[in-house]
């Protein structure tokens, strides 16, 4: 139990996908204008890894890692160079299967988070996250954790440029450097701050 | 002739320098950051990048009247993982170290925006010879930013070019010391940002508005 709260806390923290990772930076910049349209697509971001991180580690190893066929009679066959394919298909599917869901059950939410879903099928994030936990042999119960970990790690980070990027409206800011260049810059000094946590083990 | 030649210049030139897919429409940018702590790795990276690009916007472009538009992200989703998928073996089987370094990040070129981008934005609508230029363009344009950044980087952070020290020892004697926070992941955020701002005050450019 500890391992895998000290598993979120890292990477929700020390690991943070976003700032030191950077994935997930083109709709983190594009979408982190406006605090309200980041909350919902951090919350999208949140719910679409923790589903998407635990299935694609079921087909990994149940179909695609070295020996994973055996049962099927190929205990030879190694298939884990199809895991790109593999894992993007899955997240397309998964994120097309969920926007539909919710669409049917919940207007409401589908208003909120539905313009967001079909960005989040290319949102670099989630296919790093499918691709770290099979590079660093994560139990299925990990892949989980870690699913959930990274999202909210890229949910507070957008959430938190947001407001940042909110307070900075009316800042005197040298022309050339509007928009991306200061984006980057506070980008830069948020990692700083998040590599402060790298000091804390549980 | 010459006209047809002076058009494949300058969507060859956009790409690299007026309209740079990094510093000016903001893509791809997770990998730029990522893979920048060395030349090496920043060099095989924009190749990589650049030959999926050039290739997918080939491929798609030719298939361009095929592809039904209501599926074409799917289809075209499939055309550039198989070829990172192609990418990611000859990596493996020839830099097989510098394809450990780069761990999943070669992997990522397939959610990487800027192919992505190039094949929505210009393969759909051009003949495939042009985007097959457009793409090249667009991977070196990124492979200069790539490079630029990991210059810097590679240089502050840990004094060396390409591995080999080039900052000579007395100097170190006279106390100069590596910039620590170069290698870590927020130099490349200040990098990136300092080079737009350097890129929006170069003259002739700076018609960004936003």
């Amino acid at each position: 139990m500890g391992d895998l709260l000290s598993l979120f806390i890292n990477s929700v923290f020390i690991g943070n996908i976003l700032l030191a990772y950077f994935l997930g930076m083109c709709s983190f910049i594009a979408v982190s204008k406006n605090v309200e349209t980041a909350t919902g697509l951090g919350f999208a971001v949140i719910f679409v890894l923790t589903v998407t991180s635990p299935v694609n580690w079921i087909i990994y190893h149940g179909l695609l890692a070295p020996g994973a066929l055996s049962w099927a009679g190929f205990p030879d066959v190694d298939l884990s160079f199809l895991k790109f394919i593999t894992f993007i298909a899955v997240i397309a599917a998964i994120v097309q299967a969920v926007e539909m869901v919710i669409d049917k059950y919940s207007p409401l939410l589908y208003t909120t988070l539905g313009v967001f879903l079909p960005l989040i099928a290319v949102n670099c994030a989630i296919l790093g996250t499918s691709l770290f936990m099979v590079e660093r042999n994560y139990t299925f119960i990990e892949s989980i954790v870690f699913g959930a970990g990274s999202g909210t790690g890229w949910a507070l980070a957008i959430v938190s440029m947001a407001t940042i990027r909110n307070k900075t409206k009316y800042s005197d800011v040298p022309k050339g450097l509007q928009g991306f260049g200061i984006t980057m810059i506070i980008a830069g000094l948020m990692a700083m701050t998040f590599m402060m946590f790298s000091g804390i083990t549980l | 002739m010459s006209k047809e030649k002076t058009n494949y210049i300058e969507i060859l030139t956009k790409g690299i320098w007026t309209e740079n897919p990094v510093a000016y429409q903001v893509l791809g940018i997770c990998s730029a950051l990522a893979v920048t702590v060395k030349m090496s790795t920043a060099i095989v990276m924009g190749i990589a990048l650049t030959m999926v690009t050039a290739f997918s916007n080939l491929l798609i472009s030719s298939l361009r009247k095929k592809i039904p538009s209501n599926i074409r992200i799917i289809a075209e989703l499939a055309i550039i993982s198989s070829l990172v998928i192609v990418t990611d073996q000859i990596l493996k089987a020839f830099f097989y170290d510098i394809s450990k370094q780069l761990s999943i990040f070669v992997g990522l070129i397939i959610t990487n925006c800027i192919v992505l981008g190039r094949a929505e934005a210009f393969a759909l609508a051009n003949k495939p010879f042009e985007s097959f230029l457009d793409g090249i363009g667009n991977g070196i344009g990124y492979s200069l930013i790539l490079v630029i950044v990991a210059f810097i980087r590679e240089l502050l952070g840990s004094g060396k070019f390409f591995g080999f020290n080039i900052i000579p020892q007395f100097i170190f004697d006279a106390g100069y010391q590596n910039m620590g926070l170069m290698v870590l992941a927020p130099g490349a955020f200040f990098i990136i940002g300092l080079l737009v701002w350097l890129k929006n005050s170069l003259p002739g450019i700076s018609k960004e508005e936003r």
